[in-house]
């Protein structure tokens, strides 16, 4: 009897699994499908061979990856600091932190851009003495922008991800600890609390990442040749190749994230650090 | 002046008073506790020496060197958590050597350091190993290297046992005293255990509502403690009211009895006194020259010793007496008579605040 009702709850969970699984995965296995059609009547990877033959693939997945770890370093300089400070110092108002951090759900990213766009075309400037040449007229100088704006986008994933990561250590004793054996802030935050919020900074750094190599709005009207944008500008003339394309930076990003995870493993105990 | 001096310490949070009118001198290599039961002001006063709390008000001095306002990394205390806060990203070796690091020191001084101490805890074998790998009496023991690893002038220990069980405790409790004895090192140690505080200390000040009650050796603060305070919460004192008969012949009213007192009393007649009266003085035939008189409410057989309640008229007292196989028990309502010596009364003042210059 038991065991009965036991089977048609387990039952149940593997319908919904693979329900779910179906989900996810029927449009990528239609896609890969699909990729491997550029040929008549034979399955080949002529579409994949043609994607990879055209350089701005490399340049624009490469210049993306690289925007995706700058925006990683930026968010966790500022996150850690701000989060940490906020567990120590000023816990009543986490719950307002957390409303900001959540801003970019709120405000979509297209409102976001048309505001860096309307305040950085023009030089910033007080009383008419103007401070700083506008950040839009070069490329160096709008990578600038993007990453800002990426790290933004990356707030609530990354803060939320270091806040339970603080929560799960005693991050007073832990200060107090290293204070009392004459270390400065600085100590504290890069040999106390970054290493044990590995695994959490890691989580958080895995979203941004895949964030940030998909991310077309930004980019595409701010003018960067980022991943998305070109991604988007080949599906308007070809059919194959951004289906191939697609399929690739999947597994790239894939393959990225693991790398993280390995390169970050470092010191192989901390991550059983937390029993 | 001492090695380490509080002087009139006080501090005030929003909306209450933490400490207040604090002074103890603290001799170099003294091992001094301080007991009373939570949110009596001692672990804030132990934070205000290691500079996790600024005092609102009084001085603090280490070596004649005023470190009231100094930041904590800037101070040269050692400190033992509750909960060890041993870094979990690093091995027990690191955690150790964490302060040699901070400092600078060269490869070879940290593990000759770390060496050093990890002999001391008798955890020679235990460097390589992570935090969690330890027991809890394991971790307690490498937070104490850690923080005696950098030479500390003074060590601080933050109810350092209060997570561990019972029999840990005890061993643990001894080895941190023999450690303290062999390197010298100048001690505070928080505590709400009596038992801990009596059986380490080289003195106890005794805490309540932010302030000191008595301060004193184990030996005083267990056989004369000053107030009603240190009476209840130190030890298995009786404690009753009396009525001042004779202040000059320290002859006292006790539930209608007469009883005499070694001293003369500080009060004057008619008033009513708090007295504490010793339990382990009492004696059934031979205790001394007074006596009380009572009803036995129960008779308690202990093994080595009987614990005896007696009822005299409002109150009850209990006394112990050895066992003895020859020793006929008091039975539940007996009549009985006990005796004790005159210095077994102590007058207890109603409480508080040490006045400036007792000590």
């Amino acid at each position: 009897m038991k065991s009965a009702k036991l089977r048609r709850v387990s039952w149940l969970s593997w319908i919904v699994i693979v329900v779910g699984a179906i989900y996810f995965l029927a449009p990528l296995v239609g896609t890969f499908e699909y990729s491997l059609t550029a040929l008549r009547d034979q399955y080949s990877f002529a579409a994949y061979e043609r994607a990879f033959a055209d350089p701005r693939f490399v340049q624009s997945f490469g210049y993306s990856m690289l925007l995706a770890l700058a925006t990683i370093v930026c968010s966790i300089l500022l996150i850690v600091p701000t989060a940490y400070w906020v567990h120590l110092y000023v816990p009543q108002i986490r719950p307002l932190v957390e409303g900001i951090t959540l801003l970019p759900f709120v405000v979509p990213a297209i409102v976001l851009v048309f505001g860096f766009i309307k305040i950085y075309s023009r030089p910033l400037e007080i009383m008419n003495i103007p401070l700083v040449p506008p950040l839009l007229s070069t490329i160096e100088s709008t990578n600038i922008v993007l990453i800002a704006g990426y790290t933004v986008l990356s707030l609530p994933y990354m803060y939320r991800a270091v806040d339970n990561g603080l929560r799960a250590i005693d991050v007073r004793r832990l200060t107090e600890a290293a204070q009392s054996l004459g270390a400065g802030w600085g100590t504290i935050l890069f040999r106390i609390i970054l290493p044990n919020l590995r695994t959490a900074l890691l989580s958080g750094a895995l979203l941004t990442f895949a964030i940030v190599v998909g991310e077309l709005t930004l980019a595409t009207f701010l003018g960067i040749p980022a991943f998305g944008p070109y991604l988007q500008q080949l599906g308007q003339h070809k059919a194959y190749e951004p289906a191939a394309l697609a399929i690739v930076s999947f597994l790239l990003t894939w393959v990225a994230l693991v790398l993280i995870s390995i390169v970050t493993r470092g010191n192989a105990g901390s991550a059983a650090g937390s029993h | 002046m001492g090695f380490l001096d509080l002087e009139n310490i006080q501090k005030k949070f929003a909306t209450s008073t933490a400490v207040e009118n604090f002074n103890l001198s603290v001799e170099r290599g003294e091992f001094v506790s301080f007991l009373g039961p939570s949110g009596c002001g001692k672990t804030t006063t132990l934070r205000m020496i290691a500079g996790f709390e600024l005092p609102t008000a009084g001085i603090i001095r280490l070596e004649g060197v005023d470190i009231s306002n100094r930041p904590p990394n800037k101070r040269n205390v050692g400190m033992v958590f509750q909960s060890y806060a041993l870094f979990p990203n690093m091995t027990v070796a690191d955690n150790i050597a964490f302060g040699l690091q901070v400092s600078g020191k060269s490869k070879e001084q940290k593990s000759k350091r770390v060496e050093e101490m990890l002999r001391l805890i008798h955890l020679p074998q235990l460097g390589a190993r992570y935090p969690y790998q330890l027991s809890g009496g394991q971790q307690q023991r490498v937070a104490l290297a850690r923080a005696l690893a950098i030479q500390p002038q003074v060590l601080l220990l933050d109810e350092p046992l209060s997570a561990l069980d019972a029999k840990i405790r005890v061993s643990l409790r001894h080895e941190i005293r023999s450690i303290q004895q062999h390197l010298g090192i100048t001690t505070i140690y928080v505590t709400h255990d009596q038992e801990e505080a009596m059986s380490l200390s080289d003195r106890i000040v005794v805490m309540s509502e932010g302030r000191m009650e008595q301060v004193g050796t184990p030996f005083e603060i267990y056989n004369f403690p000053r107030t009603q305070f240190v009476a209840s919460f130190v030890g298995t004192l009786n404690q009753l009211q009396a009525r001042v008969l004779d202040p000059a012949g320290g002859k006292l009213e006790l539930e209608g009895q007469t009883v005499h007192i070694a001293k003369a009393i500080d009060k004057m007649a008619g008033e009513t006194v708090a007295v504490a009266l010793r339990p382990e003085m009492i004696g059934l035939d031979d205790g001394g020259e007074e006596q009380l008189s009572g009803t036995v409410e129960d008779s308690t057989f202990l093994g080595s010793i009987v614990r005896t309640r007696l009822r005299l008229r409002d109150s009850v007292i209990s006394f112990d007496v050895f066992n003895n196989p020859n020793l006929s028990l008091p039975r539940r309502d007996d009549k009985i008579t006990v005796k004790f010596p005159r210095d077994a009364v102590l007058i207890l003042q109603s409480s508080g605040a040490i006045h400036a210059g007792t000590e």
